[in-house]
């Protein structure tokens, strides 16, 4: 079997220093797994709300990173995981624009269409796990000269 | 595209080029960082001495733009309307301005441009602020 | 699949010998094709090869999963099969060369083992030969797979590229690119011209970026949502899109999506689109020259 290119992970989600970071690492595992770059800046853009999410509404809580394969296929999956609220209406927290943290409404349902892959799991009272996966499009080698 | 992008915990500098305030993005911008950002643009245009001729916002940097950031840059340029300046985002790049549009953003009613030069240039022939959005 | 039974010290004198006489089946394969034509460059690298695929070999036997392709001793050489494959499948050989190529390492293989024994009807000597041949078997089962999978990555591989080919981006004027689009638009292909249209704004510091569809009959809402997307995300990036061209069924698709087509400025024809993206940069478009007219 293929040994994972990067190693998974486990980053806390408790302040905006957090999410920077996070950012970061998503970029760079991405990156080295050999995604394009829109395809890069998708998923960190995707990684950003959702772990926004965690932070204001479920009063923070962790990521964990892991690179799945599927036959030839490599992926990349992250799993935003908080011990708050939960989600009450699920169905509404999917809708464009409606909100409840003073944002724009577009953190869940944005992430969804940005990525392929999107479970969300919630409990009200025990909190919430969102899953997205991405699979690297095309053939498995990295581009060298992708930005 | 092989060191990281920097982080910048530390305020964005605003730069007065003549009567335009020019702000310069990098790397990744802290929650923090852009809401001060959205306080001190706005500071500076109700407190100028002399009329302010424009705010130009430099994105050419900026790898990726999430909704928060979105909303900050949505309400700069509704505050600096309100206050009779317009606001020019330059040089988004192409997969931040596909992420954008995926994810529901357009940001309509944002003036837009190339770059800075072009944005200054698109100041420069007109300086007042169109009465509509 | 019949399952076949391997009498665990069969199996075990089968390794013990491909791990002893590893040197000298090594060097015969260097000499059959599969090696020889692979190794051009030097005999040594060669036989190097040939020694890891043996020693694998023996790996495999001694863990009795003879005939499972699945069998961990493949893994370390699977890379190395996989370079030597596709090797000569970039030189025209088809997968079922290739599979004649790995069955003819068997009998340099099989001399060696005969030699092993002194008493030709040994029935040790037959079992030996029989689990040598499901092994052989095996590994072209494993290079047949490696084949395949490098087949399905070239073939991905020229799909992209011929996606990047059928999507020129020209520069029709300073300032102006387009993309003439022909024939049917799918959904991953829209996305490349989406791409690189967006990619050719940079690069040449265009301010007017043409979307032309004449060439193209029909567009599913999945792509016509494409084309939005990309004039969105040109607007974004401070290039005006022009979408020209637009048949009166793909107009019917985007009626449908109930995507307002005020907020996209569309032209009849190529030719109008360029004459719109010269005048608002105040270069002036004269009309025809009356010379036709006359002609009437």
């Amino acid at each position: 079997m293929h040994a994972p290119l990067t190693p998974t992970a486990r980053l806390p989600i408790g302040s905006d220093a957090d999410l920077a970071w996070l950012r970061q690492h998503v970029r760079q595992c991405a990156a080295d797994l050999g995604f394009g770059l829109v395809q890069q800046t998708k998923l960190v853009t995707a990684a950003s709300e959702l772990a926004r999410n965690t932070l204001v509404h479920g009063g923070g809580g962790h990521v964990e990173i892991t690179t799945p394969t599927d036959g030839a296929r490599r992926g990349l999956r992250l799993s935003f995981v908080d011990s708050g609220p939960g989600i009450r209406d699920v169905d509404l927290a999917l809708t464009d624009g409606y909100t409840t943290g003073g944002g724009l409404g577009m953190g869940l349902s944005g992430a969804k269409r940005l990525v392929q892959d999107f479970v969300l799991d919630t409990r009200p009272g025990l909190g919430t796990t969102v899953t997205i996966t991405e699979w690297v499009s095309g053939f498995p080698a990295p581009r060298p000269g992708a930005r | 595209m092989t060191d990281f992008p920097a982080v910048h915990p530390e305020p964005v500098p605003v730069l007065a080029l003549g009567d335009i305030l020019l702000v310069t993005l990098r790397g990744d911008l802290y929650d923090g960082a852009a809401e001060q950002l959205q306080y001190d643009i706005t500071q500076r245009i109700a407190n100028s001495p002399v009329p302010v001729g424009g705010v130009v916002i430099d994105l050419s940097g900026v790898e990726i733009v999430d909704s928060f950031l979105g909303r900050i840059l949505a309400e700069i340029a509704a505050s600096a309307r309100l206050l009779a300046t317009r606001t020019i985002l330059a040089g988004m790049r192409p997969a931040v301005a596909i992420t954008l549009v995926e994810l529901g953003l357009t940001l309509p009613g944002l003036a837009t441009a190339l770059d800075v030069d072009r944005a200054l240039a698109m100041l420069h022939r007109a300086p007042s602020v169109e009465g509509g959005a | 699949m019949v399952q076949h039974d391997t009498a665990p010290e069969v199996a075990e004198q089968l390794s013990e010998f491909l791990k002893r006489r590893r040197e000298q089946i090594a060097h015969r394969w260097a000499d059959a094709a599969l090696f020889s034509n692979v190794f051009t460059v030097s005999r040594d690298e060669a036989v190097e090869a040939g020694r890891a695929v043996a020693e694998a070999l023996a790996d495999v036997a001694r863990s009795g999963r003879l005939e499972d392709i699945e069998a961990p001793g493949f893994d370390t050489v699977r890379d190395q099969l996989g370079r030597m494959t596709s090797a000569r499948t970039q030189s025209g050989y088809t997968p079922t060369q290739i599979a004649r190529e790995v069955a003819g390492l068997r009998a340099p293989v099989a001399a060696l083992l005969r030699a092993e024994f002194d008493d030709p009807a040994d029935e040790r000597m037959h079992a030996c030969l029989l689990e040598l041949t499901v092994l052989m078997g095996t590994l072209r089962l494993v290079v047949l797979e490696t084949t395949i999978n490098a087949g399905e990555e070239l073939i991905a591989r020229q799909r992209q590229q011929l996606l990047e080919v059928a999507t020129p981006v020209i520069e029709l004027w300073e300032g102006v690119v387009a993309v003439p689009l022909i024939g049917t638009l799918d959904s991953s292909r829209s996305q490349v011209v989406m791409e690189s249209l967006l990619e050719a704004i940079v690069e040449r510091r265009a301010r007017y970026a043409i979307l032309d569809i004449t060439g193209v009959p029909t567009v599913d809402s999945l792509v016509a949502q494409h084309l939005m997307k990309t004039v969105a995300a040109a607007r974004l990036m401070g290039a005006e899109c022009i979408v020209s061209g637009i048949r009166p069924a793909i107009a019917q698709t985007i009626v449908h999506l109930g995507i307002d087509l005020g907020s996209i400025l569309t032209r009849a024809g190529l030719a109008d689109a360029l004459a719109y993206a010269l005048t608002q940069q105040g270069i002036a478009v004269s009309a025809r020259p009356t010379a036709g007219a006359d002609s009437r």
